[in-house]
């Protein structure tokens, strides 16, 4: 069961996240948390919420980088960065377990962890590079994104509304969801457009999800004739006078 | 990674555990076993105990230790599986020698057999708990080569230490005992150093840059972290220790570890068996129970995962 499908499944769902238009609102996190506190890995437990030390199961989580420009004279640029599991064709999380409780489907490549036969040993957390995977103290389980299992294929909703929470509800489109084993899905002719990639490919576990790079801006350059970049003056730097000096020690108390 | 004491303990104990009952089971095979029933007794407990207490220790951390059976089942794919079966298969060659040797007072011909068989599946046990940490290829630190045989030859020199306790305890003190200690513990100095020197030069081909893709290594840094207080991955993946604090401890586990065995093994070859023997020896198991407690930590938590470069970190 740990072992994976002997073949790549055709169907491969997954997301495509698109780092150019992502403004890291968060509330693809908020979303996937409310879906999946009542969902096929419910509840995600918090422990000590409204306490000094709040910590709690979360399946996405939104990073922002800081990214220098790659040539002087350019601007560098903030990219916000959703993370959540990508569930990969060679997932090193199905593989270590021992108990088959974690597992990748043949008929999408989804990765689940069936939470009857989990042992929270950990290690599965311990082999996703990725840190998609993360422990419910309270169950004694791991827990991890279910790419919404129990939405994408729910009768009783309008078909519409069969995608993942993330994607349903992020406000700008920065999020999409389909089979990228489908070379003509939608998703692959938006990450062939765009050059979609995969994080860390030297970590060798080929994820489904893919990312969208962000757009090359047409940036004015910021080099004057002499070559040098221009900077803000520091305002600290050169106080001249009585009252300036004074200003900047009340406010540097 | 957080260094749980659980597995600390487990790793520790049992390999010593092993590395005993590999040598009990050699020393059988070559028609070398000490004749007093109550060395084997004693021998033999500490040797189970270990390996058991190790072994339960284990499933402590479990969040559900009662469906630890399960573990038996993935033997294809998981080396943590394949450690629990091959532990679990252990018993039954090293407890039919041990009975054996106890109650029979035989170690040849077929017990000769069944002992080797019994060495094998310690040494075999020992590879599959290093396997589970050298495949981890998340955690680069853990894919040196030095990995498997740091496990190896630290379980039997630490093994072989308290069999030349044992030995000179009963009276039964063999030269070749001491002297195969003193090498095992060279061997494993040797090796042990050379995953120090490695994976302190090393770290992992992944970086901030990879791990996001979103520009060369160096121009890629974290802003804004996800969240404002601590999480699963930062507490079980993101232990750092500092440099400093791992550098004294390095110092302090060479010296209880490898300089005081070395020298109380020297010692007790070129002193013969004695009173002041056993004094030496005891002493020198105390040292190098601390010592590889501090080993075994250090080997968590120096090593880096690559969780950490979506938190800020430049190489894991």
């Amino acid at each position: 069961m740990t072992s994976l499908p002997p073949r790549i499944p055709d169907r491969q769902l997954g997301l495509v996240i698109d780092l150019d238009i992502c403004v890291g609102c968060h509330a693809c996190a908020v979303n996937c948390k409310e879906w999946n506190s009542g969902g096929h890995s419910a509840p995600l437990t918090d422990r000590d919420p409204y306490g000094a030390d709040p910590t709690g199961v979360w399946f996405n989580r939104i990073h922002s980088f800081e990214v220098d420009a790659q040539e002087e004279g350019k601007r560098g640029r903030t990219v916000h960065f959703p993370k959540s599991c990508l569930h990969c064709a060679d997932a090193p999380c199905v593989t270590v377990c021992p108990t088959g409780a974690s597992y990748k489907r043949e008929e999408d490549g989804i990765v689940l962890v069936n939470a009857d036969w989990c042992i929270g040993c950990k290690l599965c957390s311990w082999a996703c590079p990725y840190g998609a995977r993360e422990f419910d103290t309270d169950d004694g389980v791991m827990k991890k994104c279910t790419l919404c299992v129990d939405k994408i294929y729910n009768e009783n909703l309008p078909p519409e509304s069969r995608v993942p929470a993330c994607v349903a509800t992020c406000p700008v489109g920065a999020r999409h969801f389909g089979d990228l084993g489908d070379p003509d899905s939608g998703v692959s002719k938006l990450v062939a457009a765009r050059g979609g990639y995969d994080l860390m490919p030297e970590q060798r576990c080929r994820p489904t999800n893919k990312y969208l790079p962000p757009r090359r801006r047409e940036d004015k350059d910021l080099r004057d004739d002499s070559g040098t970049t221009a900077r803000l003056t520091p305002a600290a730097e050169n106080i001249d006078g009585v009252f300036l000096r004074w200003v900047d020690r009340l406010l540097s108390r | 990674m957080h260094p749980a004491f659980s597995v600390i303990f487990f790793t520790t104990a049992s390999g010593a555990g092993y590395g005993l009952l590999f040598l009990l089971c050699l020393l059988g095979a070559a028609g070398r076993f000490p004749s007093d029933p109550w060395f084997g007794v004693i021998a033999f407990g500490l040797a189970f105990g270990l390996v058991s207490a190790g072994l339960l220790s284990s499933t402590f951390h479990l969040g559900h230790p009662e469906r630890a059976w399960r573990a038996f089942t993935q033997w294809r794919s998981s080396w943590l599986s394949r450690e629990g079966i091959a532990a679990i298969v252990t018993y039954v060659p090293t407890g039919v020698f041990a009975a054996a040797a106890i109650l029979l007072g035989r170690t040849e011909g077929i017990f000769a057999a069944v002992a080797i068989v019994g060495a094998l599946s310690c040494a075999v046990t020992v590879y599959c708990t290093a396997k589970i940490y050298a495949s981890l290829r998340a955690i680069p630190r853990w894919t040196s080569a030095w990995v498997v045989p740091g496990y190896l030859l630290l379980g039997l020199a630490t093994g072989a230490l308290l069999l030349t306790f044992l030995t000179h305890v009963f009276g039964a003190a063999q030269r070749s005992i001491d002297s195969l200690t003193f090498a095992a513990f060279a061997a494993a100095a040797l090796v042990k150093t050379s995953y120090w020197r490695s994976m302190l030069a090393t770290s992992g081909e992944s970086t901030a840059a990879s791990a996001t893709g979103l520009g060369r290594p160096g121009l890629v840094r974290l802003l804004d972290a996800p969240h404002t207080e601590s999480n699963y991955l930062l507490q079980e993946m993101g232990y750092r220790v500092a440099r400093r604090h791992a550098d004294r401890l390095r110092i302090i586990a060479g010296l209880l570890l490898f300089a005081v065995p070395l020298a109380s093994t020297l010692g007790t070859t070129i002193l013969g068996p004695g009173t002041t023997a056993v004094f030496v020896a005891g002493i020198s198991v105390l040292s190098a129970s601390i010592g590889v407690l501090i080993e075994r930590w250090l080997f968590f938590a120096e090593a880096r995962h690559t969780v950490t470069l979506y938190y800020g970190e430049n190489t894991a």
